[in-house]
């Protein structure tokens, strides 16, 4: 009975845990509250079955534990049964799936009007670059990486010379502007997460990554390195802040570029 | 990742086929009390093969898979922009003959086992390891000529994959000589031929599928796994 | 070589086929230490990864405790940290799970459940435990290393398991591990032929494939898997050895290390992955799959009935063996790769779903309308139903590309595969010890003692790994020694930090009286018998218990019926043997 009873518990407890737990996700700041959706639906699904599952077992363990004089039902199969679930298991995986790989089909779909952000992650803290007047970054290489050029900019590309350099401070983008975040490290795997905006990408020295999304909320929020980067990895955190436009505007302007980097660095 | 891929299409293809003689859809709670369906399909019970011989050949699935994975990597590696293709020296077309000869003369030795002719039996034993040993040689020259024409190991991803692969592979042959030296003594001790036939037969199938995988890696260095590659992909976009 | 009369006949004089040519000890040497007899390599194999387990358990301890109480045990710094979860997941993985169910239960039950004297190739079996064992060596030799073991996670994954960010990065560590990975799998390929072989020609006389019970069925998929998969990862740790030692770059891009250019070029980081998950995907399921094949046989004979569709069992483990190759990419959604894999992965990883769900499906359907025994096996397989199907559950948000998202990286990540490739396959193993135990010591494990061991065991494991999904869903990352002031680890957060550390150490020290009782039940033991739990299977019809070198005594068993005659409507009892002539005659004897 005992074997029963805790069984009924662990599902029954499981469900409240569920419910009335504290710890759930910090509050969205991006576009991207499909994906919240998503997982809600996978929650349903799968605590339906989990719950009626354990149960089942519970109900079984009760009604069909041994007793002297019992004897077990001889049935090797029932193909109908099996069908049956096959087919509704095949649903339920459907009806996780296709919205999931809706939402994936925008994850990686980025609008054109998408402005360009690159970080540049390496041991253990974070650097950023965002294109200067003429809209466009410039071309970058690890191997031009030195203490004066700590992002690699190739000195002798024009389009990068305007190209504003954060390194190791804040990141600052526009709230409600689609961005597309260029990927860069480099030397280990980084990741760049920052949890109220749910996405995350690894970067990885010697290529170029992306995601983007639109921020929806102004404020200031924690980057967090998501891919084991030796020793340092847990001290590797940033700040991005989501500015309102004017906001955004008074900081860019205090911002050097390239070229003036550069400039005071010789 | 598609060339392993493609290899294991076909292992799954081997497996498919001998599930299919297992009568995988049979009921077997409604057939107790004899011996079963033994008695009409007796490979249900194993195959009449000799077991050492499933035993190398489930190995050289293994072999097999390895060094798909190598080529796998290869291809992939060879994508990227730092990749500078190495030259062929004339040697290695030698050593190939060499092999080509070793594989030949194994597979003498072994039908010669099974005509029982002991001396023909030896000398092919005799020439496989040889021309074995004269491969492995032969592939050390190769190493000596590309380093000191400056192909050095560390200098270009084509270089190191060169190096390795082909060194897995001597690997492999070295790990067969000293089988195919073990049956050579045998079969000098051994009066009679039928003694040794299994390990013989064992030697040379093992030898033919080195050579295979050799003939796959030649082909792939020389660049004409290469164009392979590229009709294949033509042909499907 | 099989010769069959052809008429059928139900007397036949045991088998003729072809004997296993048995290699007889003569020294106390060659019989308990260089021995080629399967069931004393199983017992040096499961020993050996008992006891390199309770290293990795201690390991497990050693980092909850940082975890639970940041900064107040002043020994474990960062490096160690990284070190003990690197060594942690990589001897659970590989040095306790897949050679215990493989090498452990492997070399244990196949001769004996296909009704064979030994394994076919028994020098070979031989050297592959001691292969292991010098893997094992070298591994723990990294602890005594200068700079210690490597700290680069278990996924090992360059360029960062190779420089002096990491440790043992450019010491020794990642040296030992690599090279003990390579030993490890030559070791294995000798013993997985002996079990792949085995079952194709070592089986009894009668014993069809559709014959075999599902733990036979899950080894030799799981070992198939197994010697196709392991190459990948020779592959990547070979390459990684000469991107270590030999300068070359493989895997090593061009890359500024602390302000210095480093001499590598061109190399691709992803490629080791995929090679990697080429081989840790069906490494999942090479887990699995034995522990599939095992509780569907603890269920079955605790519950006195026949396991609920035999023939779909067979096809699903069969199914999700061929399909774990081509879903590996799952486990790298968001590394950089092309983003339209994701639909593809995404796909073929929910497949997956529905056959491993018609697996749980028949588990349960078994207990249905059984005569449940609810004995320590029957409970730890129990366990296995509950953490598997939750552990299960979650996989289906991981595998779901943008759910992954989120969700990859996290603690969530941690809790998942925990529970579902940490807790359920070891609820297995301890189902399968207590069930098995009788079979090689001739004793039955204390029940009591059992019992404590099961409730502390599943209802910890389930308190640790539960909550523990919920850190990662407010978005706690994992790999990190200390999270501190952050959005993602409120106090609250700490709390339940606290409470996972302590149900941790509760779960470790039940363990203690686990390794307690398997020692005390040798001299203190009920008496077993034969056949306790009156199973079906060939390996309880042997003549002596525990069965002798050779197993069966003079004759070979016969097979006469599957592996599942329980409850049969009108036998006299509720179990016939698989070497059980004709069941008509038994219950006409009975009668009479």
């Amino acid at each position: 009975m005992a074997v029963v009873l805790i069984l009924v518990l662990v599902a029954v407890a499981s469900v409240l845990f569920h419910l009335l737990s504290p710890w759930w996700w910090t509050p969205i700041a991006s576009n991207w509250h499909y994906i919240d959706n998503t997982i809600i639906i996978t929650f349903w699904i799968t605590g339906f079955v989990f719950t009626a599952v354990v149960l089942f077992v519970a109900y079984c363990v009760f009604r069909f534990r041994h007793k002297p004089g019992n004897q077990a039902h001889y049935e090797p199969e029932n193909r109908k049964l099996e069908f049956w679930l096959a087919t509704v298991t095949t649903i339920g995986v459907v009806a996780m799936l296709a919205p999931g790989l809706f939402v994936w089909n925008q994850f990686v779909t980025v609008p054109k009007e998408a402005t360009e952000v690159e970080v540049v992650g390496q041991q253990w803290l974070w650097n950023f670059r965002l294109p200067g007047a003429n809209g466009q970054l410039g071309t970058s290489e690890t191997r031009d990486v030195t203490a004066e050029n700590p992002l690699g900019v190739n000195k002798n590309d024009p389009a990068g010379l305007d190209d504003i350099i954060i390194a190791g401070g804040d990141l600052h983008i526009p709230v409600d502007k689609p961005v597309k975040m260029l990927l860069r490290s480099i030397d280990v795997l980084h990741d760049f997460y920052v949890p109220e905006f749910r996405a995350k990408m690894d970067m990885v020295p010697g290529m170029v990554t992306y995601f983007w999304f639109t921020p929806t909320k102004t404020g200031s929020f924690e980057i967090l390195c998501a891919e084991l980067c030796g020793v340092g990895h847990p001290q590797m955190r940033g700040t991005v802040v989501v500015d309102t436009p004017e906001d955004y505007q008074t900081w860019l302007e205090q911002q050097q570029t390239f070229t003036q980097m550069m400039a005071t660095a010789n | 990742m598609s060339v392993i891929l493609i290899f294991l299409a076909g292992i799954a293809a081997i497996i498919t086929w001998w599930m299919a003689q297992q009568r995988l859809t049979s009921r077997p709670w409604l057939e107790a009390g004899s011996v079963g369906d033994a008695p009409h399909a007796p490979h249900l019970n194993g195959s009449s093969i000799a077991t050492a011989k499933i035993g190398l050949g489930v190995f050289l699935a293994v072999v097999g898979a390895l060094f798909t994975l190598f080529i796998s990597a290869y291809f992939m590696r060879m994508g990227l922009q730092d990749w500078w293709a190495l030259p062929i020296p004339g040697l290695l077309w030698i050593n190939t003959i060499v092999l080509m000869l070793s594989s030949i003369a194994l597979q003498w030795a072994k039908v010669e086992a099974q005509k029982h002719h002991a001396e023909a039996m030896r000398a092919g034993l005799v020439a496989g390891l040889v021309t074995g040993v004269g491969f492995l040689v032969g592939q050390l020259f190769v190493w000596r000529e590309l380093v000191s024409a400056g192909y050095v190991l560390a200098d270009n991803p084509a270089n190191s994959f060169f190096y390795l692969i082909t060194g897995m592979h001597g690997l492999h042959i070295l790990g067969g000589l000293v089988a195919l030296s073990r049956t050579t003594l045998r079969a000098f001790e051994a009066q009679p031929p039928g003694k040794v036939l299994l390990s013989v037969e064992l030697c040379a199938m093992y030898w033919h599928f080195m050579l295979l995988i050799w003939l796959v890696l030649f082909a792939l260095f020389a660049g004409w796994a290469n164009d392979f590659v590229d009709i294949c992909r033509q042909l499907l976009t | 070589m099989v010769n069959i009369p052809s008429s059928i006949d139900d007397t036949v004089p045991a088998a003729e086929v072809e004997d296993v040519e048995l290699y007889h000890p003569h020294s106390w040497w060659t019989t308990y230490v260089f021995s080629q007899d399967a069931k004393v390599i199983a017992i040096q194999y499961s020993m050996t990864a008992l006891a390199i387990g309770l290293v990795a358990l201690v390991l497990s301890w050693l980092m909850r405790l940082q975890l639970g109480f940041p900064g107040y045990f002043s020994f474990i710094d960062a490096e160690r940290y990284y070190q003990f979860i690197t060594m942690h997941g990589m001897i659970m993985v590989i040095y306790l799970l897949t050679a215990l169910f493989l090498g452990g239960f492997g070399n244990y039950l196949i001769p004996l459940m296909l009704g064979a004297r030994d394994m076919v190739f028994p020098y070979a079996n031989m050297l592959s435990y001691w292969l292991y064992l010098l893997a094992v060596l070298v591994l723990v030799a990294g602890f005594f290393a200068p700079g210690g073991p490597t700290g680069a996670g278990w996924t090992l994954y360059p360029p960062q398991a190779v420089l002096s960010g990491t440790p043992g990065g450019q010491d020794w560590g990642i040296i030992l591990m690599l090279t003990s990975l390579i030993l490890f799998i030559i070791g294995f390929t000798m013993g997985g032929l002996n079990y792949v072989v085995t079952v194709l020609q070592g089986r009894a006389r009668g014993m069809t494939l559709m014959r075999m019970p599902l733990t036979i069925w899950g080894i030799f998929t799981a070992t198939v898997m197994a010697l196709l998969a392991f190459p990948a990862l020779f592959v990547a740790s070979v390459m990684m050895l000469f991107d270590r030692l030999l300068g070359t770059s493989f895997f090593m891009p061009a890359i500024v290390e602390m302000g210095e250019q480093l001499q590598h070029g061109g190399g691709s980081p992803i490629l080791f992955q995929h090679l990697f998950w080429f081989f840790g995907h069906p490494e999942v399921y090479i887990v699995a799959l034995p522990a599939f094949g095992i509780v569907s046989d603890l269920i079955s004979t605790h519950a006195r009935k026949n396991i609920f569709g035999y023939r779909m069992m067979v096809w699903a483990i069969v199914i999700i063996g061929a399909l774990s190759f081509i879903v590996w990419a799952h486990h790298m959604y968001v590394s950089g790769m092309n983003p339209n894999f994701g639909f593809f992965f995404a796909t073929t990883t929910l497949i997956i779903a529905v056959p491993t769900a018609i697996k749980v499906y028949n588990w349960v359907l078994t207990l249905w309308r059984g005569d449940i025994h609810l004995t320590i096996p029957m409970l730890f397989a129990l366990g296995f139903i509950v953490t598997f199907v939750n552990g299960g559950l979650t996989g289906l948000f991981l595998g779901n590309v943008v759910v992954d998202v989120p969700l990859s990286d996290t603690m969530f990540v941690v809790a998942h595969f925990h529970m579902v490739m940490g807790v359920a396959p070891i609820m297995v193993i301890f189902g399968a010890i207590y069930h098995w135990y009788p079979k090689i010591t001739g004793r039955m494990l204390n029940d009591v003692m059992g019992r404590i061991h099961f409730w502390v065991t599943f209802l910890g494991a389930y308190l640790i790994f539960f909550p523990m999904h919920y850190l990662g869903l407010l978005g706690a990352p994992r790999r990190y020694y200390e999270l501190g002031e952050s959005a993602v680890n409120p106090p609250s957060a700490h709390d339940l930090n606290v409470f996972i550390t302590l149900m941790a150490l509760t779960v470790g020290a039940a363990q203690m009286l686990f390794l307690f009782n398997l020692f005390w039940s040798l001299r203190n033991g009920k008496e077993a018998g034969g056949n306790p739990w009156r199973a079906t299977t060939l390996e309880w019809q042997t003549p002596t218990t525990p069965p002798p070198h050779g197993n069966w005594g003079k004759d070979l068993p016969v097979v006469y019926r599957w592996a599942y005659d329980y409850s049969v409507p009108g036998a006299p009892e509720d179990f016939i043997p698989q070497n059980q002539p004709n069941p008509d005659r038994i219950s006409r004897e009975h009668i009479s």
